[in-house]
């Protein structure tokens, strides 16, 4: 039985009537049903219950007639009863569910990133100039096998290690979650740059081959997609086993998202929801994912590196270890401020570590172990501009992946309602009305743009360092110092303090 | 006193270096007076140099030259030395009095083979048993430092100019094919002998003029492969990158050198296939060890020198050749100042490797 709503409105939407022109750009575009017209008095008016603040109708406006305000809060300030506990116990009173939200922990945890500063040259050891000298950023993943032989012939029986142009490539977001356009726009920018797309645990829609060989081809718990020809097209072959936003717990798709199309992707009925189980049924121990990774080698003949996707956890260094060991050429990291279509709202702001000091502890776990040059690492999980990825490469990843950032780059606003499938920006939608918003070759030159502006900076930063190779910073923790870091952070992140010389 | 390990310490410095292909040795005058020739690249902090084939009548004994900061620590090492080693002789380093030399610590060398018994046990080869001892002595025993470990060479350092330094080990008194040396010039004060070049290991032996930029990345690594770094000086690093590149996984040195000065990728790219191949492998395995920044080095080993730049040559290095002698130096003048005729010189390009090595005629006969 519904009972009344004792929620107030969270933003209130207001309209400069002054301004207005009655186009009803607005009331088309808002996916939310807050913007409305009411024909028989010729008036537009918003239902404020509605508006989430995707800012879609304010950036629309051709008269700049509208502005998004937030709403006080509806109680009276509590340090510890926060408006957001208050709403989300009003939420839960009324529908008795489990609260859902979209995209990344958004919880005011310690930053790391925020708190580690880069070194530059002087005197001593002269910058370079990125401008005068080639600054090297190409990056190669997979299993390295040493020493290296010249017998040219030993070799022909590795697999091929895949590079990147750029150390940044594009995160796991399935063909379901988001929509075929944005898809697209990933896989096209992927392929223009020379770097990787992920397509998520969805498959990869079949007009879309022809950028598989810039694909990373990603194998989930509920198979999704998954079959030979899927596999042999990919570039690299990843085991999803957890992910930032929500270690511990499976995916689920909606019904209402599964299209014809997503349908025919994904091998599943139409308007069925898509589960993903937490576990894959058939990997119960580390030596049931070496086998998984097996199968996969095989079938792809040991012709695509194999990569193991893991949530950055308590104990992942141990984790990453096994996996290494298991056959894994490269291993995924995602850290707890990773973005996803759909989440409990309680699991992904509270479950998971920050990536910066899992990758900290897995480098020096697998460097402990001396296996470090057998597995490429990648960091993901919240990378939101260059100066984070030069400090994640310096603590010890090989490359990162991107993907909130990338969707803001393609017009994401973060109002974390992408598990409503409404998106008014045509990306977490299905919706064909909405789809069309993104058009795949200005989507791919968005990317493409963020990608070349990242790249530059990173050389320029590297530059500073007197560096003019990537492999040069990979692990090298000396051009880091902490700000505001207690001795446990330090000595995790093994990183000294600003102020101490080298 | 604080010492190398407690802090890096940046610096600019001299080198030179030469060897005379035909196995030809000659006294330590020479070299000093080419290190001489450049003071004004060191300040008195620190001087040294490496020699081959001093000592023919224990060529087949690994030369350990020790330095001792007091007896406890002396008497720590012979313990261990024994323990491990069968020594065929000993004696203190000869040295003389220098007035600008300041107080020296105890300076010893053995020269020892290791015991069988003690390598089966260990499960090793000798070189591997070798330098996990050196290691060990460098990392656990406080106030002792092993200056050189090689066989039929010998390295010589300390606190003070290049030329002092020289004087101080009666250089003029030593016979060897193939110099190399050093002249210091840190931007801070150690004050301490086992912080000068050369840095050694097994027969390797290293000076440096630069600063690493990379040495964050090189020491993790180097640390996977059981290297002790313990001195966070850049140019230990260089001697155990060759170290394992070369003696351990069997790379000959000219490959070796393009590891630590890789091509860039814009010339692999360029390459034909069978090379572009191998080139992207060198750097994708051993990326890590790419020595980034500003260096120029001399690496000495037995029979042979090898001089290497940065990618992009931002120290100086000259070459030059006369008959049977290759020099190389961080300037013309100090090849010049000890062969004023010298025939053939040329500045060599960023990560082209300059090698000398004896004639096989020679090296047979220093081997005999």
């Amino acid at each position: 039985m519904p009972t009344l709503s004792l929620m107030s409105p969270e933003f209130s939407v207001v309209r400069d009537e002054n301004k207005c022109v009655k186009c009803l750009a607005c009331v088309r575009q808002c996916g939310f049903d807050a913007q409305q017209y009411d024909a028989a008095d010729d008036r537009l008016y918003t239902i404020d219950a509605n508006c989430v603040n995707c800012q879609r109708c304010v950036s629309i406006c051709p008269a700049g007639a509208l502005t998004i305000y937030k709403n006080p809060p509806p109680m009276r300030p509590n340090a510890y009863w926060s408006e957001g506990h208050l709403r989300n116990i009003m939420k839960q009173a009324e529908t008795g569910g489990v609260l859902l939200t979209g995209m990344g922990n958004d919880q005011p945890y310690p930053t790391y990133f925020d708190r580690l500063l880069l070194n530059a040259s002087q005197v001593t050891n002269p910058s370079i100039d990125p401008l005068r000298e080639p600054m090297e950023l190409r990056t190669y993943l997979g299993s390295r096998t040493e020493p290296v032989s010249l017998k040219e012939r030993q070799d022909k029986t590795r697999t091929p290690l895949v590079p990147l142009e750029t150390p940044i490539m594009f995160s796991a977001m399935s063909y379901g979650s988001i929509s075929h356009t944005a898809f697209e726009s990933l896989a096209r920018a992927a392929k223009e740059f020379g770097t990787l797309f992920n397509t998520g645990e969805g498959g990869l829609p079949e007009d879309l081959y022809q950028y598989a060989d810039h694909a990373v081809v990603q194998v989930a718990s509920g198979r999704f997609g998954v079959h030979a020809d899927y596999l042999n097209a990919g570039r690299v072959v990843e085991i999803k086993i957890g992910q930032g936003a929500k270690p511990g717990i499976g995916g689920h798709l909606p019904g209402e998202k599964i299209t014809a199309a997503v349908s025919a992707t994904r091998m599943i009925p139409e308007g069925t929801d898509a589960l993903s189980p937490a576990p894959h049924h058939d990997i119960y121990s580390i030596e049931d994912l070496k086998q998984l990774i097996y199968t996969l080698k095989e079938t792809t003949r040991y012709q695509k590196p194999v990569s193991v996707k893991v949530s950055a956890v308590h104990n992942v260094a141990a984790i990453a270890s096994g996996i290494a060991r298991a056959g894994a050429d490269i291993i995924t990291v995602d850290g707890f401020r990773g973005g996803t279509g759909a989440a409990p709202t309680m699991i992904r702001d509270h479950v998971g570590i920050p990536i910066e000091l899992a990758i900290a502890a897995v480098d020096q776990r697998l460097r402990d172990e001396g296996i470090r040059n057998h597995v490429s690492l990648v960091a993901a999980g919240g990378f939101r501009s260059s100066a984070d990825i030069v400090k994640a490469i310096a603590l010890g990843a090989d490359a990162v992946y991107i993907a909130t950032a990338a969707l803001i780059a393609l017009g994401c606003h973060l109002c974390q309602k992408c598990y409503t499938g409404k998106c008014s920006w045509g990306i977490a939608t299905q919706d064909p009305y909405k789809t069309r918003r993104i058009n795949p070759e200005i989507g791919a030159e968005r990317l493409y743009n963020l990608l070349r502006g990242w790249s530059h900076e990173i050389k320029e930063m590297l530059g500073g360092m007197g560096i003019n190779s990537i492999e040069s910073l990979r692990g090298n923790r000396l051009h880091l110092r902490g700000v505001g870091l207690n001795e446990v952070e330090l000595r995790l992140l093994g990183v000294k303090h600003a102020g101490e010389a080298i | 006193m604080l010492r190398e390990g407690d802090y890096r310490i940046p610096s600019g410095c001299a080198i030179s270096g030469f060897i005379n292909k035909d196995g030809r040795r000659v006294d330590g005058q020479a070299i000093i007076k080419s290190i001489a020739l450049m003071q004004e690249r060191s300040n008195g902090l620190g001087g040294g140099f490496a020699a081959y084939g001093i000592y023919p009548e224990y060529k087949d004994y690994y030369a350990l030259h020790l330095l001792f900061e007091d007896k406890l620590s002396r008497n720590q090492v012979e313990d261990l030395i024994k323990d491990n080693f069968y020594i065929e002789a000993e004696d203190r380093i000869p040295t003389r009095h220098v007035k600008s030399i300041g107080k020296a610590p105890l300076l010893w060398r053995y020269f020892v083979t290791p015991r069988v018994s003690k390598i089966d046990e260990s499960q090793e080869t000798e070189e591997n048993f070798m330098t996990r001892l050196v290691m060990r002595i460098n990392a656990q025993v406080s106030g002792a430092y092993v200056v050189s470990s090689g066989k039929n060479m010998g390295a010589f350092k300390g606190v003070g100019y290049p030329e002092d330094i020289g004087e101080f080990f009666r250089l003029d008194e030593y016979q060897a094919y193939s110099w190399i040396a050093h002249g210091r010039f840190p931007t801070n004060t150690p004050g301490w002998w086992g912080g000068a070049h050369p840095f050694t290991l097994l027969d390797w032996s290293v000076v440096h003029n630069g600063e690493v930029s990379s040495y964050g990345a090189n020491r993790r690594f180097l640390e996977m492969y059981d290297y002790k770094i313990t001195l966070q000086t850049d140019t230990e690093v260089i001697a155990y990158a060759i170290d394992l590149l070369v003696r351990r996984h069997k790379l000959p040195l000219e490959l070796a050198a393009r590891v630590l000065a890789a091509p860039f990728w814009q010339e692999i790219d360029r390459l034909p296939a069978g090379e572009r191949d191998l080139y992207t492998r060198l750097r994708v395995v051993y990326g890590s060890l790419l020595l980034n920044g500003p260096f120029s080095i001399i690496v000495g080993f037995s029979g042979g020198i090898m001089a290497l730049n940065d990618r992009l040559k931002l120290r100086p290095l000259v070459a030059g050749a006369q008959a049977n002698t290759l020099y190389v130096a961080s300037e013309e003048a100090a090849i010049r100042e000890i062969c004023p005729d010298v025939e053939q010189v040329w500045y060599p390009r960023g990560g082209e490797p300059v090698v000398g090595r004896l004639e096989e005629e020679a090296q047979c006969r220093l081997s005999a």
